[in-house]
């Protein structure tokens, strides 16, 4: 049976990557499909915000997954800087784009719904300027792993970024309590229960395992990409080693 | 502890004295005041309204023009690696490190900052607000920079990095900070618990920023 240490072989996560990529490539369509039904035709009107509530199943789950995708990213940067694991440093570089994205999205559609909302594309509230910082981290991430060539050193340097950037993370999810602000208090994840009527539930939860699921797709081909650029890189280095000497 | 003060003085002796370019930090703080002034205009009711704010972004800003004096120096003189060998206590190196960045620079700004406040017009009360919540926020600024500093070691020209991994990471003690003063200036008494949550970021950055950058003097100079 394979087990997770069995994964951590380079090697053998990309067979296996290979083989699940069809699969959770289906399973994101077949529940984008069933979210995006649920979502546009079989959930309700919001009787103060009307057909735009709709924004929110492609909106709360970008915002769940910005947040998810650098959790992910410091648990791998974390795991990586402890075990020394490159395949763990490889997951933490792969996700940072993926995350990007998901925090564009999450900022682009609050935007489009902040207009007939709040009568603006932007606001500066509370969450929404934290994912735009989150967003900047992102980018300030990205941007480090691009300047330092030798990737193994950029692969420490760069986990110790993200966990000290991590620190940030529960400084984002709270800020909605720090301050007042123009957006919704948090109404899913509280005690006492989600105070969303169950069928805006359904498609909403529906739409954030899609989205989960596109995370893992697009890691899965990117590291494997990942994997075989790196590899391209030693075979060249390889093949250049002897008649470099020669050159210079 | 003696490695501390060593090296405070240390990098205090070369901030100050010729070609150190601790004032510099002043000079563009000043600038970027009168920048912003030519930007706004002369009206005296708006500028005395975005003081506050105005001098604590400058200050932020203008510190983080220095983020590379930190260890870029003494990494390219080998200085660095003199000290990695000599002691085991990176993280007070560190910690050193970043408490000379905020006495040559930010305390320099700081002393600018009521001087620089006359010529934005802000209000009489907002005078001690200000500096007290300088005080107590921008040490944050420091240590978050020396982790910068740490971080762009291996790269030559990085300040501009530095800025975009910095930034992020200090917006908590600006709207802290801001609030600070703000209530401050206003009487209050939101004053004294923002400066407390500002003091508590500036708390946890002297633990977490030290200990990363250690770690990472480590990576560069093995």
């Amino acid at each position: 049976m394979t087990t997770i240490y069995d994964l951590a072989n380079p090697k053998r996560f990309e067979a296996f990557a290979k083989t699940l990529t069809p699969f959770t490539a289906a399973a994101t369509a077949a529940l984008f499909v069933a979210g995006l039904y649920f979502a546009l035709f079989h959930s309700p009107a919001d009787y103060q915000q009307g057909e735009t509530v709709r924004i929110m199943y492609v909106h709360v789950p970008a915002a769940w997954m910005a947040m998810m995708c650098y959790t992910s990213m410091a648990v791998a940067s974390a795991a990586g800087f402890i075990w020394k694991h490159p395949l763990a440093d490889v997951a933490a570089k792969t996700t940072a784009p993926i995350g990007a994205a998901f925090t564009f999205l999450a900022l682009f559609t609050g935007s489009l719904w902040g207009k007939p909302m709040w009568g603006a594309w932007w606001a500066w509230d509370a969450r929404l300027t934290s994912v735009l910082i989150l967003f900047f981290m992102y980018l300030g991430y990205i941007a480090l792993w691009n300047a330092i060539e030798d990737k193994t050193r950029a692969a420490k340097i760069a986990a110790i970024a993200c966990l000290v950037g991590f620190i940030n993370v529960p400084i984002i999810k709270f800020s909605v309590d720090w301050w007042n602000s123009l957006h919704q208090p948090a109404s899913v994840f509280k005690e006492g229960g989600p105070s969303i009527d169950g069928s805006m539930l359904t498609p909403l939860f529906l739409m954030g395992l899609a989205y989960t699921l596109l995370y893992v797709t697009l890691l899965f081909i990117a590291m494997r990409a990942e994997l075989a650029e790196r590899r391209i890189q030693r075979l060249e280095q390889a093949a250049r080693a002897p008649s470099g000497a020669v050159i210079s | 502890m003696k490695i501390f003060f060593a090296i405070i003085a240390r990098d205090m002796r070369l901030a100050f004295r010729a070609g150190g370019g601790a004032m510099n930090a002043v000079i563009f703080y000043a600038l970027t005041i009168v920048i912003f002034a030519l930007a706004a205009g002369p009206d005296r009711a708006r500028l005395a309204e975005m003081a506050v704010p105005v001098l604590w972004t400058g200050a932020a800003l203008s510190a983080m023009l220095s983020f590379d004096r930190i260890f870029q120096q003494d990494r390219e003189d080998g200085a660095l690696d003199a000290i990695a060998e000599t002691t085991d206590m990176m993280s007070m190196v560190a910690f050193a490190k970043a408490a000379a960045h905020w006495l040559s620079t930010l305390l320099p700004l700081i002393i600018a900052a009521p001087v620089l406040g006359i010529l934005l017009n802000m209000p009489g009360e907002a005078y001690w607000p200000v500096i007290v919540s300088l005080l107590v926020g921008t040490p944050a600024i420091s240590m978050l920079g020396t982790l910068a500093s740490a971080l762009a070691l291996p790269l030559r020209r990085a300040s501009v990095l530095m800025t975009i991994l910095t930034a992020p990471l200090i917006s908590p003690s600006l709207i802290f900070g801001v609030g600070a003063a703000k209530a401050g200036a206003a009487g209050d008494p939101l004053f004294a618990p923002s400066l407390m949550i500002l003091g508590a970021f500036s708390l946890l950055s002297c633990v977490v920023a030290p200990l990363a950058a250690a770690t990472l003097i480590r990576f560069n100079t093995d």
